[in-house]
């Protein structure tokens, strides 16, 4: 697959620290809703630095949108955080993966279960999801450290029938929030609809240490390991 | 001294998904969704689900099951080589 020529149409801040950018891309085949891309940036002197981001929204050719989360000291996140603008160029190879993929057609009930910025390709499933016009089963979890945390809370919370959002804050919760900060349990992953039995697919995003502490419990609850899809992020 | 997540040298463990871009060059086929058997242990289970640390230079591919080493990527100034040593065999996703 090839580099295309991507040139930032669009940046919208999406939280303190993430920034949603939307990007031109002649040539680039419309994505599915969890696939990804590769971006390459390359210095003055020629050294190139190239990280993959998951789509944030999907279905159209042509364009990529993604939302980065700036990682400190990261050789490429600040950059697409605090500084692009629109007119300016990078590369884009994609889309890429199908393992992590939600396909519209697929009837089963979905839990989605996200670590911070884990949550970005589950918008792109909850967009194209009500892009179709679909009623499918869906549960997102999300885990975030602070309200401030949240990527795209209040479109995440608006009403959309058959979706079910559960939010969890590890350090601070909003006012009035009926639970203390605490970290994702049990509690929070078994809901009527979306167990085992119920032939669930699961998807679980976040950093490395968040998915292994929420795959642990999915297959806990007895989810099949084959029916948890995970895709872990680090560093960039 | 390593905390979940990371290694000894504090490279973060990702899965195969990290490397479907690198792979794209090598592979005609979506390489996440591949079937690797590890020569080590037996287990096959597609590129998606095994463990992944990415370096500078490309990546290492670790069975998830034994953590052998399955396949190393090294991006080469003359193109993406592919060590499969580790893997008994690939198979394209059907």
């Amino acid at each position: 697959m090839s580099w295309h020529v991507a040139t930032v149409v669009g940046t919208r801040s999406v939280t303190p620290t993430a920034r949603a950018l939307t990007l031109a891309v002649p040539g680039f085949a419309a994505a599915l809703p969890g696939q990804h891309v590769d971006l390459r940036l390359t210095a003055p002197d020629g050294y190139q630095a190239t990280r993959a981001y998951s789509l944030s929204d999907t279905g159209q050719d042509e364009r990529v949108d993604v939302v980065v989360d700036e990682v400190p000291d990261g050789e490429v996140s600040p950059y697409l955080t605090r500084v692009a603008r629109p007119g300016d160029q990078l590369e884009v190879r994609g889309p890429l993966g199908g393992y992590f993929v939600w396909h519209e057609d697929d009837p089963a009930p979905v839990l989605l279960v996200a670590g911070g910025s884990g949550v970005v390709p589950f918008l792109a499933m909850l967009r194209a999801r009500r892009a179709a016009g679909r009623r499918t089963p869906f549960r997102l979890v999300c885990s975030v450290r602070t309200p401030d945390d949240a990527i795209e809370r209040a479109e995440v919370d608006s009403p959309d029938p058959g979706l079910d959002v559960h939010w969890v804050f590890t350090r601070a919760a909003p006012p009035g929030w009926p639970a203390p900060p605490r970290r994702l349990t049990t509690d929070d992953l078994v809901t009527p609809g979306f167990g085992p039995d119920d032939g669930t697919a699961v998807f679980v995003c976040g950093p490395t240490g968040f998915v292994e502490a929420a795959t642990g419990l999915l297959t806990g609850l007895g989810h099949p390991p084959g029916r948890v899809r995970t895709e872990r992020f680090g560093g960039a | 001294m390593s905390s979940p997540g990371t290694t000894a040298h504090d490279v973060p463990v990702l899965d195969g998904s990290a490397l479907a871009g690198v792979l794209s060059e090598v592979y005609a086929f979506e390489a996440t969704r591949a079937v690797v058997r590890c020569a080590s242990c037996g287990h096959a289970d597609v590129l998606a689900r095994t463990t992944v640390h990415l370096t500078a230079m490309g990546g290492v591919v670790r069975c998830a099951t034994c953590t052998a080493v399955l396949l190393v990527v090294v991006e080469r100034p003359d193109g993406v080589r592919v060590s499969t040593s580790g893997a008994a065999w690939v198979q394209a996703p059907g």
